[in-house]
């Protein structure tokens, strides 16, 4: 038993020697010589030359030969496929041994081998072992149909193995069904629409019935493939639950999170005031505790699960915060983690105990551990009001022991405590400025400087303070470098008379000596602003701010969903989607939490598919404009993920605070602008960024980007706009745009329709051609027309991008707002290889409606934020609302009619198509194509009455009578629907299709 | 699902490599070398991402074991495979070392083929392995083995085989906790639970059925709501505990737990783990510590530390051992204890006191005189917490077995014929007093 001699043959003529042994007559030799070739593979060495010498051992009775050979033949057949050949016969023999575990073992083998002609050699045993008598052979099988299928899927659907697999999960074996639903859920991944893992109440009964008699990993394979099931109803979802929950006492943490995964998603399903509901979430809590005491590595994993599961449902564990104390020899990672949640379940019924938990954190060793814990005392201050005192107190306390770090990380800390609760803990500025010295982290500085900015009428020597920083003003990063200039701004508002020299010292190291045009363009608008109007630039400049919100760095909720979907998977550690991390079209599709009960099954029937029923986009609960101001400063888009926070608005106000922020403003100055007195130049455009960055951390702090401050800059845009040295174009609102870049922003449907003209597509269906929708000026030199269409059900927006601009861009990435209809963008913008400068690139992004859904005006506006190497760039554009018009939109008569009764007659609306000269049936041929069907034709006295219906991808149905008068170019179109907001929109969409 | 499996030496030298997905190439095995061993950071965490590629790990003495996939996998699952493996190996060969995995890497490649099909995983009980891959070839099985093999490894009973006998039908149950303990200086109790297992070793001919009873609350309440007497309730309700949670080996029937709580299974032979437990409520913690830290000026610490054990007199404690840190900057230490033993340890920055046994209800004290050297270091000593080792022949969560019966039907021997053993083992999980 010393097979370690095998790693040590290092001398030349290795191979040589090999040869000769493989071809020995000993068959001990030649397995000795098997071995040596098996271990030089291992440690990396090329050995394919012995190919035809080791597959020549091949027929053999000796298995433990055998098996290594077949070894060999996995690692190397894909570089040999001519010779791989000569195994194939014994492989089919060997599917024909009387020994199930040799036939097993070929099948097995079979499957790894790559080779074209060998699986077109493995299609007749496969078959065979598929049916065979022994389980052990045919759970050997089923796996190998996914291998198979992983090599060439047409053949297995050719072939027939889809349904034979199928049948297995009606198989006697537990095992066998386990091996059979593996295989089945990974081929139904590659083919996102098939309905291959048809779940059924039957085969979910059998798969129930397995799940109790099969090994752990096989219930692992059983529970992930129940996630993907949606019950019908509640009572259904209840007795999957019921036969579900045992497993939470199962040994293999696999299974116990498994099974969490299901009770999380069905739980959706259940009424809240079932009392079984109640019961449910009692029983989820014990385990997920109990997972705590596995190995390291499962904690992480069931942490970072835990994390989702409390953001989801706080309820299950709010009783728990003791088990989430960090142990003193716990891993890093199992620490930093359990950190996090200590925070999330903090609540003023735990607070002290968490308190006195952190403080001694922030005594321990790890520098990461540490500063995460000063932060959390913070945290906790902000999510607990009745704590805050206390943790500014320890915090005070950190701040003495004088730990470098640890006194960096409180200020930061303090600052967004002193943005919470204003005018409450100012006392200890004292103490904080006895630190000033010790601060060399750009964050801490920035944060000290905004509070001595902030404070600067209560601390006698803040002109001091800020001027000893002035010195090194160069070499401080950007964050500090703005931090300073805001805060000696303040700091002249509030006492003017002794600080004017230190202002204009600031003022021109930030416009003239600075390359930065962040900073500069702040410069040039705190100078401007104080030179015409000091009220004005005290308004805006010391405008009060918003409070700052308690729950921070929470996941964005659709995110969240998909999460809760995948628990246990590597997406949940992550906590990111699979298509952030997954290459190709695997896991890409979306997973979501089933709807709560009974607004689930509206949203089928037409008859009850009125707006009110339907559960993803009630008009009625459509979220109003006013929280775009929070979206707007959310805003991050640096993780390419679908579902980020979503992109500014265009009301208004917000064009008018984007636009003064972006490149807009750029454009309107002219291209040869010079330095000041008109301080704007056009060759550094600025990034959307708001411009007083508070100093918080941007993965942490409540206060990503200072509220108050961007709320005094939208005030700038207003109060500014008559200033008379301001250039023309400064103040001016969004519609005095030149027309070139006002359409896709502001503009009328009239200027897309105008330019939509002549192109029709063959079908019949109509896609509105491209326009410009981001003009190249406007964007760096980023030029994005685009168009939507509808092919077979899949909405797309084609867009082509075009680099105006000297260099190369990359890293394409796109977001959309939240929007009337959900629309998000399925998948990530493939926009794979560089753009060079002069290139044109076509991409077609595929959406999906599930997102998140806010009603916006006009209804079918999209607003959309594209980012490359470069910066981020917002635009606005139209759909077409057809886009949304579902293939299944035919009505039946009968439900028409009932339906067109049922609709208030409040909500019909009459419009007038003028100069269409076609007939009724081509109307309503060409409108068929848009997915708008005619139920039923009448003619009443030469005037034909088309009876039309359309269902939109949120399940609101638009009911349509359109009266066409043979010899009169003017059509009049009624239109009902639950939702009347709908009906300008689709009027319009008609006018559109009908006159192309 | 899992793309490949590697293990590597402590220096990153490639000891296995299995690949059992395309999508997973050569190339895998260097850069988890290259990013995870030879990292110049501690690692941070088990699950790393490199180019698109995930790798899962898990350490044992200097070696590492990494799965690899490029796949949206099961990660529990994952884990809990590579700790399967683990124990799968240890039971074949012993502990895993670099020299064990050399020595048997044709087994590990035989195992891994068996194990793990197209990455996904299959019957990894040792028992069922155990029957037919064995590095003897399989000369001499007959047609009825064999099927019996492929039965065992695929059935719904895979972890016994049939046809097990023995003379004398002997079982062995140990209980064995864990009690953790956080405490603050001033005696509160911040946290304690008990952590405890059900190992069972079992040597019972055929397929016995077995039904395994302790004190429950919950049953021993269900028991006394039956009988009529309200004080047989109140005595028995003092005697059971409440338990947090459980969980059991694969063997238990867990949907009859879930709606009978009684625990019934066929075992496994040999030794096997029937159950884990979870208890927070009534815990009894054995020992109690009082600790004194004071700072005579900069260069000198004083520390008492008194232990008094809190149970049955009658019963003794075994190898106790408080660890007490010091600074980092000591220079000298002088200790007097009343009992046992105590030295300063300078390369563990503590003083370890040990006393080999201590009856209930007694009490000790250790003093010490800590010499520091003066330092520029700003940063003050961080006072780990004193932590405390022992054994004690209890369990702290106050778990009782009832019965253990077991029913063969088909062989003659009957659950009185059954020679029982019951141990109770409670010892120290993390047990620490913060000072």
């Amino acid at each position: 038993m010393t097979d370690s001699k095998y790693f040590t043959t290092t001398k030349k003529g290795e191979i040589f020697e090999l040869k000769a042994e493989l071809n020995s007559d000993k068959k001990e030799k030649k397995k000795e010589a098997v071995k040596k070739v098996i271990a030089s593979m291992t440690v990396g060495k090329d050995v394919s030359a012995l190919f035809p010498d080791v597959v020549n051992c091949m027929q053999t009775d000796n298995l433990e030969l055998k098996k290594l050979v077949y070894l060999y033949l996995m690692n190397y057949a894909k570089s040999q496929p001519d010779m791989a050949i000569m195994a194939v016969n014994t492989f089919v023999k060997d599917c024909e041994d009387p020994n199930p575990l040799i036939r097993a073992l070929a099948v097995r083998t079979m499957g790894c081998i790559r080779v074209d002609k060998i699986t077109e050699y493995l299609c007749e045993p496969l078959r065979k072992c598929l049916k065979d008598e022994d389980p052990y052979v045919r759970k050997t099988a089923a796996v190998c149909v996914a291998k198979l299928h992983d090599i060439n899927a047409q053949l297995v659907e050719d072939q027939g193995f889809l349904d034979t697999l199928k049948d297995l999960i009606s198989d006697s074996n537990p095992m066998v069904v386990a091996n059979a639903v593996a295989a089945l859920s990974e081929i139904a991944e590659s083919h996102p629409n098939s309905n291959l893992l048809d779940l059924n109440p039957q085969t979910i009964n059998k798969l129930l019935t397995a799940l109790n008699e099969c090994t752990e990993w096989g219930q692992i394979f059983i529970l992930d493939c129940l996630a993907n099931y949606t019950p019908r109803d509640d009572r259904e979802s209840q007795s999957i639950c019921e036969r579900v929950t045992p497993r939470l006492s199962h040994a293999n943490s696999a299974v116990v999170l498994s099974a969490v995964k299901v009770l999380m998603k069905f739980m959706e399903m259940l009424p809240k005031d079932l009392d079984y509901y109640g019961t449910l979430l009692k029983k989820l809590a014990p385990p997920l505790v109990t997972l705590l005491s596995a190995e390291p590595e499962l904690q992480y994993v069931a942490l970072r699960n835990i994390n989702l599961i409390v953001q989801r449902r706080p309820e299950i564990l709010k009783h728990e915060m003791k088990v989430f104390f960090v142990k003193y020899n716990d891993p890093i990672y199992v620490k930093l983690e359990k950190l996090d949640i200590m925070i999330r379940l903090a609540s003023q019924a735990n607070i002290a105990q968490v308190l006195a938990e952190l403080k001694e954190y922030a005594t321990e060793v790890d520098v990461d551990f540490v500063r995460k814990a000063v932060r959390a005392i913070g945290r906790c201050a902000i999510k607990v009001e009745q704590s805050a005192e206390r943790c500014v107190s320890t915090l005070l306390d950190l701040i003495q022991t004088k730990v470098n770090y640890v006194v960096q990380e409180a200020i930061v800390v303090i600052k967004d405590i002193f943005r919470k609760y204003p005018n409450k803990y100012e006392s200890v500025i004292a103490t904080l400025c006895e630190n000033l010295d010790s601060l060399d982290e750009p964050e801490a500085r920035a944060a000290m400087i905004w509070i001595v900015g902030e404070y600067a009428e209560r601390i006698d020597n803040a002109d001091e303070l800020l001027e000893s920083f002035l010195e090194g003003f160069h070499d401080e990063s950007t964050q500090v470098q703005l931090q300073l200039l805001t805060a000696i701004v303040k700091l002249f508002l509030k006492k003017p008379t002794e600080t004017q020299e230190l202002v204009q010292q600031v003022l021109s190291l930030a416009t003239q000596d600075s390359d930065n045009p962040d900073l500069r363009d702040r410069g040039y608008i705190y100078w401007r602003l104080l030179s015409t109007d000091p009220v004005a630039a005290k308004e805006v400049v010391l405008a009060e701010k918003p409070l700052i919100s308690e729950e921070t760095d929470l996941i964005e909720p659709t995110l969240l969903e998909e999460l809760i979907c995948h628990i246990g998977t590597l997406a949940s550690v992550y906590h990111k989607p699979p298509s952030a991390f997954v290459e190709g079209s695997r896991g890409v599709q979306h997973k979501r939490l089933p709807g709560s009960a009974g607004s689930g099954e509206s949203v089928e029937s037409p008859d009850t598919g009125s707006a009110a029923g339907v559960s993803e986009a009630p008009p009625a609960v459509i979220p109003s404009q006013g929280d775009l101001l929070e979206d707007l400063l959310n805003l991050d888009l640096t993780p390419p993920t679908t579902t980020g926070p979503p992109p500014p608005a265009s009301s208004g106000m917000q064009m008018g605070a984007m636009d003064l922020l972006g490149g807009g403003l750029d454009s309107l100055m002219g291209d040869e602008s010079e330095p000041p007195p008109i301080p704007l130049r056009t060759d550094t455009p600025q990034s959307p960024q708001l411009p007083h960055q508070s100093p918080s951390p941007p993965d942490y702090s409540p206060t990503e980007v200072g509220p108050g401050d961007h709320a005094g800059l939208v005030k700038l845009g207003g109060d500014l706009g008559g200033g008379p040295a301001m250039g023309t174009g400064f103040g001016a609102p969004p519609a005095a745009m030149p027309a070139s870049f006002n359409v896709p922003v502001s503009g009328g449907l009239d200027d897309l329709f105008d330019l939509g003209g002549g192109v029709g597509m063959p079908m019949g269906v109509f896609n509105p051609p491209k326009t410009v929708w981001l003009p190249a000026m406007k964007a760096k030199g980023l030029e994005i027309s685009g168009t939507f269409v509808r092919r077979a059900g899949v909405i797309q927006m084609e867009m082509t991008l075009t680099n105006k601009a000297m260099s190369v861009m990359t890293d394409f990435a796109i977001q959309f707002n939240r929007n009337s209809f959900g629309l998000a963008p399925a998948g990530p913008l493939q926009v794979l290889t560089p753009l060079s400068p002069n290139q044109s690139i076509e991409a077609a992004l595929p959406l999906s409606t599930v997102g998140p859904v806010m009603k916006m005006e006009p209804l079918n506006n999209l607003q959309v934020a594209v980012k490359n190497n470069i910066d981020v760039f917002y635009f606005s554009c139209q759909y077409p609302i057809s886009m949304l018009f579902a293939e299944d939109g035919k009505m039946e008569r009968q439900v028409f009619l009932a339906t067109w009764k049922d609709i208030p007659n409040d909500n019909e609306s009459q419009f007038q198509i003028k100069d269409c000269h076609l007939n009724s049936d081509a109307a309503s041929n060409k409108l068929q194509g848009s997915n708008i069907f005619t139920i039923a034709k009448r003619t009443v006295e030469g005037q034909d009455m088309l009876y039309q219906s359309m269902k939109l991808t949120n399940g609101i149905w638009v009911l349509a009578e359109l009266r066409v008068q043979a010899g009169n170019p003017n059509y009049t179109i009624s239109l009902k629907c639950r939702a009347p907001e709908v009906s300008q929109c689709v009027f319009q969409n008609y006018e559109m299709v009908l006159k192309n | 699902m899992i793309g490949g499996l590697f293990i590597y030496n402590h220096k990153g030298e490639v000891l296995i490599s299995r690949v059992y997905r395309d999508d997973i190439g050569r190339n895998a095995v260097d850069a988890f070398r290259v990013n995870v061993i030879h990292a110049r950071q501690q690692v941070r965490s088990p699950v790393t991402n490199i180019a698109r590629t995930s790798f899962f790990h898990v350490k044992r003495s200097n070696i590492w074991l990494a799965a690899v996939t490029k796949q949206n996998v099961n990660a529990a699952m994952v884990f809990e495979f590579l700790y399967k493996m683990c124990d799968v190996m240890t039971a074949y060969f012993g502990k895993i070392s670099e020299e064990n995995i050399k020595n048997n890497f044709v087994l590990i490649y035989e195992l891994l083929d068996e194990i793990l099909d197209f990455g996904y995983p299959q019957n990894s009980e040792t028992g069922a392995l155990k029957t037919f891959i064995t590095q003897q070839g399989i000369k001499g099985q007959t047609k009825e083995e064999q099927s019996q093999i492929t039965s065992q490894v695929t059935g719904q009973i895979g972890w016994r085989r049939e046809g097990i006998k023995y003379r004398r039908n002997e079982l062995f149950l140990d209980v064995l906790e864990s009690v953790n303990l956080l405490m603050s200086p001033q005696g509160q109790v911040l946290s304690a639970h008990v952590s405890g297992r059900v190992v069972m070793k079992s040597y019972l001919s055929g397929m016995p059925e077995c039904k395994f009873g302790m004190n429950d609350k919950i049953v021993i309440d269900k028991q006394g709501k039956g009988a009529a007497s309200d004080d047989a309730g109140k005595s028995s309700g003092k005697q059971s505990i409440a338990i947090d949670d459980c969980t059991f080996h694969q063997c238990v029937r867990l949907s009859k737990f879930d709606s009978e709580r009684s625990i019934s299974f066929i075992p496994p032979d040999g030794e096997y783990e029937l159950m884990r437990y979870r208890t927070t409520k009534d815990i009894i913690l054995p020992f109690r510590v009082i600790p004194l830290v004071r700072e005579v000026g900069r260069t000198k610490l004083e520390v008492k530390v008194v232990i008094k054990s809190n149970f049955k007199p009658s019963l003794l404690a075994q190898k106790i051992e408080v660890r007490i840190p010091t600074p980092l900057n000591t220079s000298g230490v002088q200790v007097i204890c009343m009992k046992g033993k105590a030295k300063y340890k300078a390369s563990e920055n503590a003083i370890v006191w040990k006393i080999k046994r201590m009856a209930g209800m007694k009490e000790s004290q250790i003093s010490a005189e800590i010499e520091l050297l003066p330092t520029n270091d700003k940063k003050k000593w961080a006072r780990p917490p004193i932590s405390m080792n022992f054994e004690v022949p209890f369990a702290p969560s106050g778990l009782k077995v009832r019965y253990l019966k077991v029913f063969e039907s088909k062989l003659n021997y009957s659950d009185h014929d059954v020679i029982k053993w019951v141990r109770y083992i409670g010892r120290s999980g993390i047990y620490e007093t913060r000072c």
